[in-house]
């Protein structure tokens, strides 16, 4: 049964009195423990699908439902047990005045759960950080140190779906090889349920396993990895992304 | 482990040895212009100086002696001279701090906080609840502070306790704006956006993530406003609606000096001074916080 | 003919809690070429950019042994000495439109502003040379360019805006930090054939910074490596696939491949000799 149900959404946002239609009936869904990947550039909309299901976009049109029931408005704290996110900008999604303690023992004191100094020690030890940085703020911290912390604190309530938003655009190369490998031994471990969104092809191809092409709001096209890697796209948009995104690579 | 190792630990230890390490590094930020560490000076001073007034005033302040009346400053034993009761000026100045400190603490521990409580609700919720406190705003900002504060006096009666409620009264209302303005631009932030995602009540959100990014603004405009509040104080004791005589408030000082101007004019021009210094060292150390206090310059 | 020369570039900050290196010891020579500067963040490469220019603000310092420019003394020059030197005979491409062009002043102000305040030129000659630069870049409409504000362009556009405003006093070097970074990927491409054409018509010297090490690898001639403020590898495009650094290796790898494997991909040693200096 499928775990995230997109069904004709659409997300329309008035802005100086004109209407942007930042996404307009899109269709997908995804299993669970699956991964799918939502591909395209600036203004396709791809993010704001994302924020649509967090609550944090309205929903113009439409269904979302989630584990076969439609969420809830506002969202509610069963909804944060259910799917979590991790945001594009490590340097803005933590809060520049909280310690990684403070920002990791938020989520269980809202819940009321247990066990705080042990939880925060497995959290950081799971993303790969060392104990000794639970008392850092974040500007101590590197982006991708940051980007850890802002993923340990998504696995706190022990979510089944993990938002992505372009985690690791803001981080260099090697960094990001280091994030994208943490994210799927994640995965792999906790029977993660992953819906990713990237503007680059390649990432996207290496996390996930199905993927829909965006453009200005529109999916163009839904591939699955095979059909991507042997460049079996239909779409002429589907094409030119690929190529342009293949152009970069050397000898490839 | 030296204090020194302690703050300059790259791994913290606990919340305390954070805390601390971080105070200390704005310490050093804030050492580095000399202006503000001028105007520190002078705040201390005035606090040493109200604390230790009993033992740093060679005579009563209160106490008139009407053979020394308006002596000039350097008579031995009145250096700052004497004024027309007698009463030695530079005794009256350490006293009349004490005074002073206690109006403009019992305003900033007012005016501020209320000003910051309604700015951060009317910003975070918007819509019907910010039209609301921000007309009410507004409507306490279409005054001049002074007017509106000489009008509170006189419907309330003179006296100490009823000046401070009068200035505090009119100073709330730009805190409130200031906390509105950082408020707005806070909470379209994603770690706010991350922290509702968490489940977390609105009140949370208000008091542990969006006051904190809001103390900077109001603490410096704090340190500026406290200039603004001395000389309300001294306004309205120099119209004589304010601390009542014989207490030696510096404005009422300035006010009764007035008619010895020209020939005796240390009586007015000491406490004066007084009040022009402190004053600007208010405002040099409210400049020197704006520096280490703005949150771009907090490391990124 | 070496355009630039630099021997020994320092660039240090003063801060509170002690000096910090963010260059440390960088020498390298540039000719009509191109030239690319490939590392992560904290590498060095942006700064080393900015200290040829000079745009470096107290507290930080800039020191070199020797850094020259056809002739000049960077090093020593004084700060008239270098504004007559930037933008007419250097000049510099940034990374984000956004940030870059001036957000208030229309695109036309903007292109003109330097030729009527720097070359004296009538404001009939400005507006021929902005429009004919506008062309250069290929935009297509550039009447309608000249007189939008930035926001009303795309990045792409935005940025080709910049490129042509920096190529019209006709700089013999340009120093291009991150110039498409910001930009969508299918844009990307258009942009860098643009600058590509002309560079090379120009026959000017390219310094092209970017953590992107396969984009400068292609559109460069020779590239640097840098990590934590030093150069680690020198080598030219065609052989980077024959890089000997375990940095510069572990570079190569770390990227995910359309097609490639689902292996934990490659990842930089950071506990190795070189990574600790």
């Amino acid at each position: 049964m499928p775990l995230i149900e997109i069904d004709n959404l659409s997300v329309t946002f008035t802005a100086n009195g004109r209407k942007v239609r930042a996404v307009e009936n899109v269709s997908f869904s995804v299993n669970e423990k699956d991964s799918f990947g939502l591909v395209g550039e600036s203004g396709s909309g791809k993010s704001t699908i994302l924020r649509a299901i967090c609550g944090l976009a309205p929903i113009t049109g439409g269904t979302i439902r989630i584990a076969g029931a439609p969420l809830a408005t506002p969202r509610g704290r069963p909804f944060s047990r259910l799917a979590q996110m991790v945001f594009q900008d490590p340097y803005a999604s933590l809060h520049p005045r909280h310690t990684v303690d403070r920002v990791l023992s938020e989520p269980l004191a809202i819940h009321g759960l247990p066990g705080t100094d042990a939880r925060i020690e497995q959290a950081l030890t799971d993303v790969g950080l060392p104990t000794s940085f639970r008392f850092r703020y974040p500007h101590q911290l590197s982006g991708g140190q940051r980007q850890r912390v802002a993923i340990a604190r998504a696995l706190m309530l022990e979510p089944k779906i993990l938002l992505l938003d372009e985690p690791t655009s803001a981080l260099d190369a090697s960094v990001q090889a280091e994030t994208l490998n943490l994210l799927s031994r994640l995965r792999a471990t906790r029977g993660l349920t992953f819906l990713m969104v990237s503007h680059d092809l390649a990432v996207i191809d290496h996390m996930c396993d199905r993927v829909l092409v965006m453009q200005h709001g529109r999916g163009v096209e839904e591939l699955s990895r095979d059909a991507l890697a042997s460049a079996m796209m239909k779409t002429e948009y589907a094409r030119a992304l690929f190529t342009a995104s293949a152009d970069r690579m050397l000898g490839a | 482990m030296t204090t020194l190792e302690w703050l300059a630990d790259p791994n913290p230890k606990s919340r305390l040895q954070s805390r601390a390490a971080q105070t200390w590094l704005s310490w050093l930020r804030f050492r580095r212009n000399p202006l503000t560490m001028i105007g520190l000076l002078i705040s201390l001073a005035l606090i040493f100086m109200s604390i230790f007034a009993p033992f740093l005033a060679p005579q009563d302040p209160i106490v008139q002696s009407l053979a020394d009346r308006l002596q000039p400053p350097f008579t031995p034993g009145h250096w700052m001279g004497t004024d027309d009761f007698g009463r030695d000026i530079w005794s009256r100045i350490l006293f009349g701090s004490r005074i002073t400190l206690y109006i403009v603490l019992l305003v900033i521990l007012t005016a501020p906080v209320v000003g910051l409580v309604i700015g951060t609700v009317a910003g975070y919720f918007g819509g019907w609840v910010d039209s609301v406190l921000m007309r009410i705003t507004d409507i306490f900002l279409a005054f001049p502070k002074l007017i509106l504060a000489l009008a509170l006096v006189a419907v309330l009666g003179p006296g100490m306790v009823n000046a401070v409620l009068a200035i505090a009264l009119t100073s709330w209302p730009p805190y409130a704006r200031v906390a509105r303005a950082e408020t707005l631009t806070v909470r379209n932030s994603d770690y706010i956006a991350a922290t509702r995602l968490l489940g977390a009540s609105s009140t949370r959100i208000i008091w542990g993530h969006v006051m904190p990014m809001c103390l900077p603004s109001v603490i410096i405009r704090v340190t500026l406003d406290m200039a603004g509040v001395i000389l309300i104080a001294a306004g309205l004791g120099f119209l004589g609606l304010g601390v009542q005589p014989p207490l030696p408030e510096w404005g009422l000082m300035v006010s009764a000096g007035r008619k010895f101007l020209f020939e005796q004019w240390w009586v007015a021009t000491m406490p004066g001074l007084a009040i022009f210094i402190v004053s600007l060292g208010f405002n040099l150390l409210g400049d020197g916080l704006r520096d280490v206090l703005d949150p771009r310059s907090a490391g990124r | 003919m070496t355009l630039l020369s630099v021997q020994n570039l320092r660039v240090t900050f003063d801060t509170e809690t002690g000096p910090v290196e963010a260059v440390r010891g960088v020498s390298f020579t540039l000719n009509r070429e191109r030239l690319g500067i490939v590392g992560e963040s904290g590498s060095g490469k942006t700064m080393t950019g900015r200290a040829v220019l000079r745009l470096i603000r107290p507290p930080g310092r800039i020191e070199a042994d020797h850094m020259v420019f056809d002739g000049h003394d960077l090093a020593g020059a004084s700060e008239s000495q270098m504004r007559a030197l930037r933008g007419r005979r250097i000049a510099m491409v940034m990374q984000d439109p956004k940030f870059s062009l001036n957000p208030v002043m229309r695109v036309g102000a903007q292109l003109m502003e330097g030729l009527r305040q720097r070359d004296h030129a009538s404001k009939a000659e400005a507006r021929a040379k902005a429009l004919a630069a506008l062309e250069a870049v290929q935009i297509r409409d550039p009447r309608r360019v000249m007189d939008a504000y930035p926001h009303e362009l795309s990045g792409g556009m935005g940025q080709r805006v910049m490129i042509a405003m920096m190529l019209i006093p006709g700089p013999d070097l340009l120093i291009a930090d991150e110039p498409t970074s910001a930009l969508d990927v299918t844009v990307q491409a258009e942009v860098l054939s643009i600058l590509d054409a002309l560079v090379r018509d120009r026959g000017m010297g390219l310094i092209f910074i970017s953590h992107d090490l396969r984009l400068v690898a292609r559109f460069c001639d020779r590239v640097l490596v840098m990590f934590k403020g030093r150069i680690v590898e020198e080598l030219a495009a065609a052989d980077l696939m024959h890089a000997k650094h375990p940095y510069t290796q572990g570079l190569l790898n770390c990227l995910p491949r359309i097609g490639g494997s689902r292996e934990p991909l490659p990842s930089l040693d950071r506990n190795a000799d070189w990574a600790r200096t």
